[in-house]
């Protein structure tokens, strides 16, 4: 059945939140949001102010995918966090150049850019943002 | 606002239907609940069906036209209500909604889902749209990963091992070994639960609910109605209600606490006039253990980070405290995603009329919890015995 895959303009209008960690900030009760948008999620405010985000932060929690979604199916088994970011914002991830036996709840990880899956031979590559411990 | 109540109701087996359609599920269950309730589909006035990946997994929709046609009454006000996995809580609440508003006087109010043509990986990219298509799915995240998420983060805040949360899967087979219609009828014991295959860490197999078909219907009518045709119902909706919460574990403060669970039992005691403790049977939507767990602990009967002493002591039995997914729960009755919400009002409709395969021995009030999503939507539905 169709399980579709984003098509081109999808994935183009997305780029620029998906590749730059932009998120916004709410100026009312202060919640930081990822991806930015034009309501609070928290107290409903449309006050909201477009910032960029940190690009390191800690593991909240972790899980390795063994039974993934169709189109992700080659890459598994991978790790998908929930980050905390340095100024509180959260962000669901991928993470990378890390064996799943080390990851811990709290470490620290830093923003790395990288590939998140091709949709066969027709379609479109799709990059985004996936989370490593820090090298730098 | 007219009072509401529950005629009666009819459900398949939950299973692998290869001979069995999407519709032929349906109306099995609708043409159940109609003799269930001395009733004919003719009588209806709206036709209530919840589904959720009708469209992804069976290249199905317009459910409303197709089930009025197939039920023989096309004319009829119909329409499919979608709320991810609380589909049959949602589309429960909305004909509770048509009848209460004195709208309508008659209703049919079923759900169904039709999984098993799918192949599991179509299954679960149908399963994760209950959350946020752009930012979660396209990270690859399961749902039983967002869920891991959750039971990583809960045992490590609380301190809780594992095995005790675990204890819910071998609970829910329990009952599902004694339940005819349950996709799973027979136990397990907690070493084959805590040995299956991991689905996503810590998450193992045998703490999922399973993949299944299945249909669940149900007959609702006003006062009026009941008074005009002479029938003399047995139980009554005392509350129903829906509350949201984000879609996405990220916006949320607490990742330990469904805030829609909450918000909606609040609404749904206050109306009933009930509070935890006059509830004498639920079911909860478990569709992993550390949900069951969480949600003893959101609806009232236990502490943050105590639920699981509620299933490890025993409180949760049929004989106890606040006996607790006397069907088999999702983990063993099954989800059929759309149509659980529907087993679950149908199967306290069972307790209240002393007619439920795992019976409590007296119930007045009963309580159904449908979730959906990470709990994006939950639904919480409050039934009384008419006396």
């Amino acid at each position: 059945m169709g399980i579709s895959a984003p098509s081109v303009p999808r994935v183009w209008r997305e780029r620029i939140i998906k590749y730059r960690l932009l998120g916004s900030k709410c100026a009312d009760c202060g919640k930081i949001s990822y991806p930015p948008r034009k309501a609070c999620p928290r107290c409903g405010s449309t006050n909201l102010v477009e910032i960029s985000l940190p690009k390191r932060g800690k593991v909240l929690s972790y899980t390795v995918i063994r039974t993934p979604p169709r189109g992700y199916l080659k890459y598994s088994p991978y790790i998908i966090a929930l980050i905390e970011l340095e100024n509180g914002a959260r962000i669901l991830a991928q993470l990378t150049d890390v064996d799943p036996d080390e990851v811990k709840s709290g470490m620290v990880v830093e923003a790395v850019f990288r590939r998140y899956r091709e949709q066969g031979e027709d379609g479109i590559i799709e990059y985004g943002i996936k989370f490593r411990p820090p090298i730098t | 606002m007219e009072k509401v109540f529950v005629l009666g109701g009819g459900v398949t087996k939950i299973g692998e239907h290869w001979s069995k359609s999407l519709r032929d599920l349906f109306v099995e269950a609708a043409l159940k609940a109609a003799k269930n309730s001395n009733i004919e589909l003719r009588d209806m006035e709206a036709v209530y069906v919840g589904n959720m990946s009708s469209g992804e997994l069976q290249g199905q929709e317009h459910l409303g036209s197709l089930m009025a046609t197939w039920l023989g009454i096309p004319g009829v006000a119909a329409v499919k209500v979608e709320a991810a996995c609380a589909s049959g809580g949602a589309v429960f609440h909305q004909a509770y909604l048509a009848v209460a508003s004195g709208v309508y006087d008659c209703v049919l109010v079923g759900g169904v889902e039709k999984m098993t043509d799918a192949v599991v990986h179509d299954v679960t990219a149908a399963l994760i749209m209950a959350d946020d298509a752009e930012y979660t799915a396209f990270t690859g995240a399961s749902f039983v990963g967002l869920n891991a998420l959750v039971y990583r983060y809960y045992m490590e805040k609380y301190g809780v091992k594992q095995e005790d949360i675990a204890l819910f899967s071998v609970h829910d087979h329990k009952y599902a070994a004694n339940n005819p219609y349950a996709q799973y009828p027979f136990q397990v014991s907690l070493e084959k639960v805590l040995s299956s295959p991991l689905i996503a860490d810590p998450i193992r197999l045998f703490e999922c609910a399973p993949i299944g078909d299945g249909a669940a219907a149900l007959i609702l009518c006003s006062e009026r109605f009941a008074k005009e045709s002479g029938i003399k119902p047995e139980v009554e909706v005392a509350a129903s209600a829906l509350a949201t919460d984000t879609i996405s574990l990220v916006d949320r403060d607490d990742l330990t606490t469904l805030a829609a669970t909450v918000k909606a039992a609040k609404k749904a005691y206050k109306k009933a006039g009930v509070e935890p403790r006059d509830i004498d049977v639920m079911e909860v939507h478990d569709a992993f253990t550390i949900l069951g767990v969480i949600h003893l602990e959101d609806l009232g009967f236990a502490e943050k980070g105590k639920g699981w002493r509620l299933v490890k002591e025993g409180e949760i039995e049929k004989d106890s405290k606040i006996p607790t997914n006397l069907s088999g729960g999702l983990k063993a009755r099954g989800h059929p995603v759309g149509a659980t919400g529907v087993y679950q009002v149908y199967e306290i409709y069972q307790q209240l009329t002393g007619t439920a395969p795992n019976q409590v021995g007296k119930a007045e009030v009963g309580l159904a919890q449908s979730v959906g999503g990470v709990g994006g939507t939950v639904v919480v539905n409050i039934l009384r015995r008419v006396r």
